[in-house]
């Protein structure tokens, strides 16, 4: 699934890296935990959380991955943006729920 | 490569929001060596929950990585309280961490057996009271 696929099924505003949604994603993960998420590793993933701090952008480096998308509408800093910029990482922002989030892209094929 | 190369950090152990700093650096160093990508996602991903821990358990330390000819080897220093059960610590879902620490997203219980699970050898020596010091290492083939 491209990144701009999820940007369309959630309705989604992106915040930074917009020339990169064309970039395709093979698995998700949703997760408030960043040491959960350090447990997963997938090729080219997009990480959905509510958690808002610079170790998220920092986990989604450590693990190679191309999109976060912070849910309930979470808005990152500017500090944060520039980190996401500076690594290549698409920041989008939506209104949905976490669990919404996830149904939605399991049920349109990622991940599955 | 036929000497080695170290890369020292000083962790600061005062403000949570720059933990990682070393391993989103080490990542960036690493890939200029034209290491395997999967080799440094193994090494940023132990050397970050390492730093993590400094920053949460200890107020800082020292990261030195060592790039050898067959290996990465990164050692983790600090003058924390220690640890009381190194065996307790290793299990998946313990942590001493407080509610402010998971509320930013770590202290999960899974920092130790992260670092075990990325790379090929990891020891580590602790004293209550004085410090603590984590070697790993991950094999270059």
């Amino acid at each position: 699934m491209k990144i701009s696929e999820i940007r369309d099924l959630l309705d989604a505003q992106v915040l930074c890296c917009e020339d990169r949604l064309d970039r395709e994603v093979y698995s998700a993960c949703g997760c408030d935990l960043m040491s959960d998420v350090l447990a997963f590793v997938k090729d080219q993933a997009v990480l959905m959380t509510g958690l808002v701090n610079p170790q998220v952008i920092r986990t989604a480096v450590m693990m190679d991955m191309v999109c976060i998308v912070f849910v309930r509408s979470k808005t990152p800093s500017e500090e944060m943006l520039s980190l996401a910029r500076d690594n290549g990482i698409v920041i989008m922002r939506s209104d949905r729920r976490l669990y919404e989030a996830c149904g939605i892209m399991y049920s349109n094929g990622l991940g599955k | 490569m036929s000497e080695e190369l170290v890369f020292h950090f000083d962790v600061d152990g005062e403000d949570f929001t720059s933990a990682g700093q070393a391993s989103v650096q080490i990542k960036k160093d690493l890939r200029q060596l034209g290491i395997s990508p999967e080799i440094i996602r193994r090494v940023s991903i132990a050397m970050y929950e390492g730093e993590i821990n400094m920053v949460i358990h200890a107020n800082g330390g020292t990261v030195d990585v060592k790039v050898c000819e067959d290996c990465i080897e990164m050692i983790l220093a600090d003058r924390g309280p220690g640890i009381k059960s190194i065996e307790q610590a290793m299990q998946e879902g313990f942590s001493t961490a407080s509610d402010n620490t998971r509320s930013l997203g770590f202290g999960a219980g899974m920092g130790l057996p992260n670092m075990k699970r990325y790379t090929d050898s990891l020891e580590i020596e602790s004293t209550v009271g004085v410090g603590t010091t984590v070697k790993m290492k991950v094999n270059l083939q």
